[in-house]
């Protein structure tokens, strides 16, 4: 009989990780590590701005995990429990870096969180190219970066958590502690503001159109 | 609809959530059919989401990732201590 050979073993999931790392199992906890840590410091260094203080945040994060290794509560995913975690650390140091009291990114009665005074689109032309052709070159690249590195935090903190980390409306509203509301609003100002910058540096010039405010 | 309740509503329907009734999806859409530039803006939105959701994740440098490594490897061993 010919002996068949085994199956080969799927990729455990976050959850086996966590729960053997619980355990005491170090390369269950360093798997995890592998998994989340360019993800940690990408989420880091996009709130933060800095590459020495997003190392710091990492660490932190981590630091964290392990010690909260055996005390998990399932009800939340593990990526959103360890992304949930970097971004209290990283909040934290945003507000250390800016000499920020702690409650600054939410202050309550901010006249930009209303709908009214949205900022309207100015340069509006379709792009020269498709999203995935232009992922690819360098210089692209480095245009996210600024246009994210240049809104303001309390805009750039609510995309990256939404639209980057993909965390629910509910989620970053209680990790900022503000309303829902107020997330919904920070997060299409920063999308116009972004989209305004990345359309003028990627529009197609000759196709450019101009609002018509005569329809209703 | 107008091109200013256009653009309050753009979050509910670009991300698709159930926020918008029926109705107002419709109108959305009729907007849409007949306004170029709003078209255009939810296109560049769309394409600025997606653009930033691509980017490939961050490498760690490789010196910190070797002190990230030792630091939790030690704090690993205080927390589950090896009978000796
Ligand atoms: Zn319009």
């Amino acid at each position: 009989m010919v002996p068949v050979p085994p199956a080969a073993e799927p990729d455990p999931s976050d959850l086996d990780l966590l729960r053997r790392a619980g355990r005491g199992d170090w390369t269950a906890f360093e798997g995890l590590l592998a998994r989340y840590q360019g993800r940690v410091f990408g989420l880091a260094l996009r709130l933060v701005g800095h590459r020495q203080d997003a190392e710091d945040v990492t660490q932190q994060t981590f630091l964290s995990v392990l010690e909260h290794v055996d005390q998990f509560r399932e009800e939340a995913a593990v990526a959103t429990w360890i992304l949930r975690i970097a971004a209290n650390h990283a909040l934290k140091s945003l507000r250390k870096r800016r000499g920020l009291p702690t409650t600054s990114l939410a202050a309550a009665e901010d006249p930009d969180d209303r709908y009214a005074a949205l900022p309207h689109p100015r340069f509006i032309a379709p792009w020269r190219e498709l999203p995935d052709q232009l992922a690819e070159r360098a210089e692209v690249r480095c245009l996210l970066d600024q246009a994210l590195a240049e809104l303001d935090d309390k805009y750039r903190v609510v995309f990256v958590l939404r639209d980057i980390e993909e965390l629910s409306t509910a989620e970053t509203a209680a990790l900022l502690g503000l309303t829902e509301a107020n997330v919904k609003v920070r997060l299409l100002r920063a999308r116009l503001l972004l989209r305004e910058r990345l359309t003028e540096a990627l529009g197609d010039e000759a196709a450019r159109v101009f609002p018509t405010h005569d329809h209703g | 609809m107008t091109c200013e309740e256009l653009l309050q509503a753009l979050n509910e329907y670009v991300d698709g959530t159930l926020d918008l009734s029926l109705a107002e999806c419709q109108e959305f859409a009729e907007h849409l059919a007949g306004c170029n530039p709003c078209q255009i803006v939810v296109d560049n939105i769309r394409q600025t989401i997606t653009l930033y959701q691509g980017q490939q994740v961050y490498e760690l440098p490789a010196a910190f990732q070797d002190r990230l490594q030792q630091q939790l490897r030690k704090k690993w061993q205080e927390k589950f201590p090896r009978p000796t």
